[in-house]
């Protein structure tokens, strides 16, 4: 069996939906056929070597950098960038164009605590919140440090950051 | 360039015999950064990441431990493979981020071959076995012999590092490590230390001071004469402050872009020191 992919088109399972990716060079990062080829512009390049965890998407259920995913080689994995965060419309295939204008209890929490700044770090921090209150609903401070200790920010310090994340938890433990 | 996404080891093999050329990438934390800044180009790739069998670990009969080369950090961090290899768990965490440890492997550390790779002082404490296979023929080399050099294993291009086999020891063991801040540092200086009270012995090895991982042999049959590490709970200060001062005497260090070679033999031995009380708190 021959399960080589050269150049012609390989298909990508995001955010629920499958996109081809056509006439691509299959060395590219997934961070890259995001952006420059599926119109998901929500994770954000800075590094490229991950150290700054802007491009954060879920892949099989984890956290992940996806400029050191070579995007070829994700096939057949379930991946969930920022823009799939929210119930979008299942007929279209989710965009920068498509995307509903609702936001997740975590972006509101961001913006009414100011979490955001110049906001590059954001959606990969939105990711890694999501991910990890998915996994752990209340988490510890040290938890919390933890589990975003790979999302550089330089504008905030964080403390609103973590303002953010325990607006959140409060809010979804009263609401249980 | 082609990409090969292999469901088995069997196809694994097949990809490997049809482009012999082929790069093998597991999670990609280290060869992704190689090809997103133009370092290398590879014509083929087969990917490591969907074949089941090298993500898995057991226990064997004889009281080892297999890890399968594409389990990831984050899994060594707890659970039952953090009780069993709390050097390792260790080790693990000191990896990166949570994103780099969701991906990272071993596979990819003894891939690489950094000195300042973080998993492989504990594969030299624990006398590790890896794992070699190959179309034709499988092989099990000590990870003394593996790793030969700064970036160079004695791997050859038609294998693939299946796991590494390494003991369950009755004693403490631990992994520390020296860098500019807690999360996301290549190691400056680390150090693993493992007790076996079974054969009253304690091994110790260096990362990031030497061409290779350096196990302290002199350091370790020094301080099983001072006291019987089998039956002690704790330490005296001045054997502890020995035991470093020995530690570094046998590291072999560098200046380079992350550090001078006299800091890193300061904090080896520090670090020795304090993986030692830890051991046996004085
Ligand atoms: C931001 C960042 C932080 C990091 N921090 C640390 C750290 O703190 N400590 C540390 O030790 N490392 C660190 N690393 C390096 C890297 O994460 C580790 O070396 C990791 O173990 C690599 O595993 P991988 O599966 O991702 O390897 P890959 O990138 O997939 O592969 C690495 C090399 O190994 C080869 N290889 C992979 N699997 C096999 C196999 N089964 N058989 C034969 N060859 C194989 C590949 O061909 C390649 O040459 C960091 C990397 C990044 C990007
Ligand atoms: S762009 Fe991926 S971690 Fe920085
Ligand atoms: S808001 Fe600017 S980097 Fe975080």
């Amino acid at each position: 069996m021959n399960n080589s992919i050269g150049n012609e088109m390989y298909t990508l399972h995001i955010n629920g939906q499958d996109r081809p990716v056509k006439d691509a060079w299959v060395g590219e990062s997934l961070l890259y056929v995001l952006r420059e080829r599926l119109e998901l512009p929500g994770a954000k390049g800075a590094c490229e070597q991950g150290e700054c965890g802007s491009c954060t998407v879920i892949m099989d259920g984890d956290a992940v950098c996806s400029c050191l995913v070579m995007a070829a080689t994700a096939v057949g994995a379930d991946i969930v960038t920022v823009e799939g965060l929210i119930e979008n419309d299942p007929s279209m295939a989710v965009t920068a164009q498509t995307i509903t204008s609702q936001i997740t209890d975590v972006q509101q929490a961001f913006i009414e605590e100011g979490g955001v700044q110049c906001g590059f770090c954001t959606p990969g921090l939105i990711v890694a919140v999501h991910h990890l209150l998915e996994k752990n609903p209340e988490p510890t401070e040290l938890q919390v440090k933890e589990s975003i200790s790979g999302n550089i920010c330089r504008c905030t310090g964080y403390g609103r950051i973590f303002a953010a994340v325990e607006a959140v938890v409060q809010v979804r433990k009263a609401s249980r | 360039m082609t990409v090969a996404v292999p469901l088995s080891l069997a196809e694994a093999f097949d990809e490997l015999s049809r482009t012999p050329d082929a790069r093998l990438i597991q999670g990609g934390t280290d060869l992704m950064v190689e090809i997103n800044f133009n370092h290398v180009k590879p014509a083929n790739v087969i990917a490591l990441r969907r074949i089941k069998e090298l993500r898995t670990w057991h226990v064997n009969s004889n009281n080892t431990i297999t890890i399968g080369s594409g389990v990831p950090y984050q899994e060594m961090e707890t659970g039952q493979l953090k009780e069993l290899l709390p050097a390792l768990a260790e080790a693990a965490r000191t990896v990166g981020s949570p994103q780099i440890r969701a991906a990272g492997t071993l596979g990819g550390n003894l891939g690489t071959c950094s000195p300042a790779g973080d998993g492989l002082p504990v594969l030299f404490a624990l006398d590790a076995i890896v794992h070699l296979q190959s179309l034709e023929s499988s092989r099990d080399l000590s990870i003394h012999d593996f790793m030969l050099g700064v970036k160079r294993n004695a791997r050859t291009a038609n294998e693939i590092i299946t796991g590494v086999t390494v003991p369950v020891l009755d004693g403490w063991q631990g992994y520390a490590k020296v860098g500019v801040r807690n999360a996301m540092v290549i190691s400056v200086a680390s150090a693993c230390l493992a007790v076996d009270k079974k054969s009253n012995s304690v091994r110790i090895a260096l990362g990031a001071v030497g061409p290779t991982i350096i196990r302290c042999r002199d350091a370790e049959s020094w301080l099983v004469q001072q006291f019987d590490l089998s039956i002690a709970t704790s330490i005296d200060p001045a054997i502890a402050l020995e035991f470093g001062r020995r530690v570094a005497l046998e590291s072999k260090p560098i200046d380079d872009h992350r550090s001078t070679a006299d800091y890193r033999r300061h904090a080896v031995g520090v670090l020795a020191k304090r993986l030692i009380t830890r051991a046996y708190p004085s």
